[in-house]
């Protein structure tokens, strides 16, 4: 068996990736030398902070807490430069050859369209679109949360670009996969699942909430089994590709994922605790793991845990 | 993780300088920073000024808004630190020179303190506006650097730029690293000047920090996150970058020149 070398290929509807590791969203996604950095050290693609019609500072600081290994809350509160300015950095960014994926938010279905064209005229390959932020007014989960606004919104931008779509879903919600059938209904080439569980923290000495803007989102490895959950109930609702995220900070983790379903997984809060060399050691960890388990790739093990695959 | 001290003491160092001393245990050597958090308010970067012992420092000039309200914290005042954060200047040169402008002896000075107690030898090239605005002059002289002043005003030393200071030294002594920490264009002809007398340049950069964690983006420079990758550089990896002297990024992430130099 040491022979073998899994191919680590991976297909998400159309969209086709060198392995199924994507930089998630809001990290490192301000600047294209940085998205092109997360490119050369081995990301199957990156993807772009969340960016809305226009420059947007975010909440001021505190905007992260940071917990010893298991997880991170964080509200960032959206920060981005706005659609006039961004497309200089995905510029930056594809001429080192990245494959970027552009994230839009906007507070209702004909924002989200308008974003999404835009944004696909810059050369992405594919728009993700942030129903799921979860502590920003107007914004995220607050247009995410009901199955008929999202389906709204996906039908819009479907409508508007030539490029896949994907849905970032919320799981701060009673039925997540109504959610994801929502967005498939709408015509979504894939869903992404899970953002941030909204969460708080408070200094019992200063008796306040540690984050300026109070609420904000928990990632990091305490998140692994909601989003794990997730991605599970997902997988047997819809036929579109699903894509993991949430705590996943090895390649037993991500291959978790996969087995519950994820064609392709998002990492972020791991490069804060392992810098992002972690993309290559994601990458051999997955080969010499699915190579150990006898798959011959990626898409072998999609959704095997559910008993047969599909 | 976040600590809640007390400040245990604030000094007026310059008209336009104040330092606030602190508690705080956590180990942390020259160049690091850590986040300052003023309740109800933000939360800063800021390079460390003291960083031996369990009493640690800051020295806050002030600039925008809210490096002025950091300066009206007053002793007994409850702030939060976490970190520290970032990398730190190298002890090993033996001949030392350090180039500050304006509160770029905040960095610098802790840094030559620890030089000089490791045997090194330093002399101190310093810059400000006006010879009241001298940052740390006293604590250069205390740890018998040699200290050579310019002013804009000419109101005490060189009257103009510390960079031509810097210039005049770098011809004359075998300095065998220069440290640096100020306006980037000053700190970028310092490199200039350092690199034909083929002496390496560390340079203290600053940029908007939100996570400190190398995570966040805010404080990309070039392909660097300034946080975890800095705040100390060689000069020879921010030459070739585009922004560096010319453009740092506001909290959005846009572009942003630097104005007035």
């Amino acid at each position: 068996m040491s022979s073998l070398v899994a191919d680590l290929a991976v297909r998400v509807g159309s969209l086709a990736l060198r392995n199924p590791f994507l930089l998630a969203s809001g990290i490192w996604g301000e600047s294209g030398d940085s998205l092109a950095g997360a490119w050369a050290a081995g990301a199957g693609g990156v993807i772009t902070k969340s960016i809305g019609s226009l420059p947007r500072a975010g909440y001021p600081n505190p905007t992260i807490e940071e917990y010893s290994t298991w997880g991170l809350l964080n509200a960032m509160g959206l920060p981005n430069p706005g659609m006039d300015e961004y497309p200089r950095e995905i510029s930056a960014a594809r001429s080192h050859g990245a494959l970027v994926i552009g994230s839009v938010f906007g507070s209702d279905a004909e924002e989200f369209a308008r974003l999404a064209r835009r944004i696909a005229e810059t050369g992405v390959v594919a728009v993700e679109l942030n129903l799921s932020c979860p502590h920003a007014e107007g914004y995220g989960t607050e247009v995410g949360s009901d199955p008929k606004d999202v389906e709204a919104i996906v039908r819009a931008v479907v409508g508007s670009v030539s490029v896949p779509v994907i849905a970032k879903i919320t799981p701060n919600t009673s039925d997540a996969p109504a959610l994801a059938v929502a967005a498939e209904n709408g015509g979504a080439a894939a869903v992404s699942a899970i953002n941030t569980l909204r969460a708080l923290a408070i200094d019992t000495t200063l008796h306040r909430p540690v984050l300026a803007h109070g609420l904000g989102g928990l990632s990091g490895p305490a998140i692994k089994p909601v989003g794990l959950a997730c991605v599970w109930q997902i997988y047997e609702r819809v036929r579109i590709p699903v894509i993991g995220v949430g705590g996943i900070s090895t390649a037993e983790d991500a291959l978790e994922y996969i087995m519950a379903g994820a064609r392709a997984v998002e990492v972020g809060t791991v490069i804060a605790h392992q810098g992002i060399g972690v993309f290559s050691r994601l990458v051999d960890g997955l080969s010499h793991r699915l190579d150990e388990l006898g798959y011959a790739s990626v898409s072998q093990a999609v959704g095997l845990a559910h008993g047969a695959g599909r | 993780m976040r600590s809640i001290v007390r400040v245990t003491e604030r000094v007026v160092e310059t008209p336009s300088t104040v330092t606030l001393r602190f508690p705080f245990v956590a180990p942390a050597a020259p160049g690091q920073f850590v986040m300052i958090w003023i309740p109800g308010d933000d939360e800063l970067p800021m390079s460390l000024s003291y960083t031996v012992g369990g009493s640690k420092g800051v020295t806050v000039k002030a600039m925008g808004d809210t490096s002025r309200r950091v300066q009206s914290i007053r002793a007994g005042d409850a702030v939060g630190i976490r970190g520290p954060y970032g990398n730190r200047f190298d002890m090993a040169p033996r001949r030392i020179l350090v180039v500050g402008g304006g509160s770029g002896s905040a960095v610098l000075a802790p840094a030559a303190e620890a030089a000089v107690a490791d045997g090194a030898r330093v002399t101190a090239a310093l810059g400000a506006t006006q010879a009241p605005e001298l940052l740390f002059r006293g604590r250069f002289d205390a740890m018998g650097a040699q200290v050579e002043v310019a002013t804009d005003d000419g109101s005490e030393g060189t009257h103009g730029f510390v960079t031509t200071v810097a210039e005049r030294l770098l011809g004359t002594e075998p300095f065998d690293a220069v440290w640096t920490c100020g306006p980037e264009v000053m700190m970028q002809k310092v490199a200039v000047a350092a690199a034909s007398a083929k002496v390496p340049v560390y340079c203290s950069v600053e940029r908007h920090m939100k996570c400190a964690l190398g995570m966040c983006d805010a404080c990309a420079l070039g392909p660097y996150h300034v946080c975890v990758d800095g705040p100390v550089f060689p000069a020879e990896r921010l030459l070739p970058l585009a922004e560096f002297a010319h453009a740092h990024r506001d909290p959005s992430g846009r572009r942003v020149p630097f104005g007035g130099h």
